[in-house]
């Protein structure tokens, strides 16, 4: 029970329509009141979303394609248009080509350049196949991790759930881990990373998988950087953790909430009232700019 | 030893050659390790466990998950699912194996591994 406490003191649950600042590593919180950051004139934003389940039916959500769309609609009405979207895994439910086929169709509306990442739910029975053929980034290590640069922000997109296993949750894996020090190597200090995988880099509940149990490589290769943010999905709600210049937060899914830590016996989908659904599901804005780093805008689909 | 193989394998292949023929001598108590081995073995999946969690199994013996939960689940052996590894099991979705090998058998839900069952081949 000791380890339990000491997990939930490194945590802090991140409210709604919340601003958080990550510049200089310290989070301030400034209520948004609901209304869209303006990225700077001088920097761009790009938004995440998580979690789309496509083809989940039961009871808490049975559209989860609509859900989908409230928040790709969302998008599209912000201030601010966004330079490109994030997509931090399970995509589909359960790996089936009609899902993949009709989260392709309903992404591709938002007319967004995205990237993204496959969580555990992608990569069933075929190790990420038929995942790979339509979401795959071109060129990228036959593992299926990538880096990118979008307006001076460097991007490292991380593959932790082909290892999902019971004794470890995610992994990377040392090939992966070498890639990463790699990849790295030669940036300058002052560059801003954003790394992106599904599973929690970090250990928020390993007994339901909630962690990476062999991220600490990865940690030890970002540690010369001023600005680091790990963007994941995975549990289906805001958590937000700091350490040092490495902030590390959770995104909520489109699809619908899972119970906070401790809370159920077993990490389910939660069922909700219809008409409080959407509060608990949500998109992510991050505005940057090179005076004042990244923020993060977690917004609920209503 | 070969003469000790041929005594333990005579029995066994007309005890199920006997099963397959008089279903009713299955329900007979002292054949019951023998005719085992010709009957799957069924392992339920509900509210995010395998039920039993441990099975041990006579050699030969076809397995079949059933899942019987709410939330879709996976069987993957311990090995990566190198030795067997369903596709997706949503509600009342059924996959087997049999397991012809002596050994034991670690398995777990590859969505939510802290979920995690053993079958033991005798």
């Amino acid at each position: 029970m000791d380890t339990r406490r000491d997990f939930m003191k490194c945590l802090a649950w991140a409210g709604t329509g919340i601003v958080w600042s990550v510049a200089g590593g310290v989070p301030k919180a400034m209520n948004l009141g609901g209304a869209a950051l303006a990225a700077p004139a001088d920097g761009f934003s790009f938004v995440q979303i998580s979690d789309t389940h496509i083809g989940f039916k039961a009871e808490a959500n049975p559209d989860p394609n609509a859900t989908l769309q409230v928040a790709l609609d969302k998008i599209a009405a912000l201030s601010t248009k966004p330079a490109m979207m994030i997509h931090t895994g399970d995509v589909t439910h359960l790996s089936k080509p009609d899902q993949f086929d009709t989260a392709d169709q309903i992404l591709k509306g938002a007319k967004l350049d995205t990237h993204f990442v496959p969580g555990e739910h992608d990569v069933i029975g075929d190790d990420g196949k038929m995942y790979f053929d339509r979401f795959g980034a071109k060129g990228a290590p036959a593992g299926g991790w990538y880096s990118f640069d979008q307006g001076g922000v460097h991007f490292i997109a991380l593959m932790n759930v082909i290892g999902f296993g019971p004794a470890t949750g995610g992994t990377l894996g040392k090939e992966q881990l070498d890639w990463v020090a790699a990849d790295l190597k030669g940036k300058s200090a002052s560059t801003p990373i954003v790394v992106m995988a599904h599973i929690p880099l970090w250990s928020i509940f390993p007994e339901w998988g909630w962690t990476t149990s062999d991220a600490d490589p990865v940690f030890a290769a970002l540690k010369p950087f001023g600005s680091v943010t790990v963007l994941n999905g995975h549990i289906h709600q805001v958590v937000q953790k700091v350490e040092g210049k490495i902030t590390f937060q959770t995104a909520m899914s489109t699809a619908f909430p899972q119970p906070e830590v401790g809370t159920a016996p077993n990490p389910g989908p939660l069922k909700v009232p219809a008409d409080k659904l959407k509060s608990l599901l949500g998109i992510r804005e991050i505005a940057y700019a090179p005076a004042a780093g990244l923020k993060l805008t977690d917004e609920p689909l209503a | 030893m070969i003469a000790m193989i041929k005594r333990r394998a005579l029995p066994l292949a007309a005890a199920v050659a006997l099963a397959l023929a008089v279903p009713a001598y299955a329900a007979d108590p002292t054949e019951a390790p023998q005719v085992a081995a010709a009957e799957p073995g069924t392992v339920t999946i509900d509210n995010f466990a395998f039920a039993p969690a441990t099975m041990t199994v006579a050699s030969g013996t076809k397995i079949v998950w059933n899942n019987k939960d709410e939330e879709p689940h996976t069987v993957m052996s311990a090995d990566g699912g190198m030795t067997f590894k369903s596709p997706a099991l949503d509600t009342d979705d059924k996959f087997s194996f049999t397991f012809d090998k002596p050994g034991t058998y670690k398995y777990f839900c590859s969505i939510h591994p802290h979920m995690v069952g053993t079958i033991v081949v005798k």
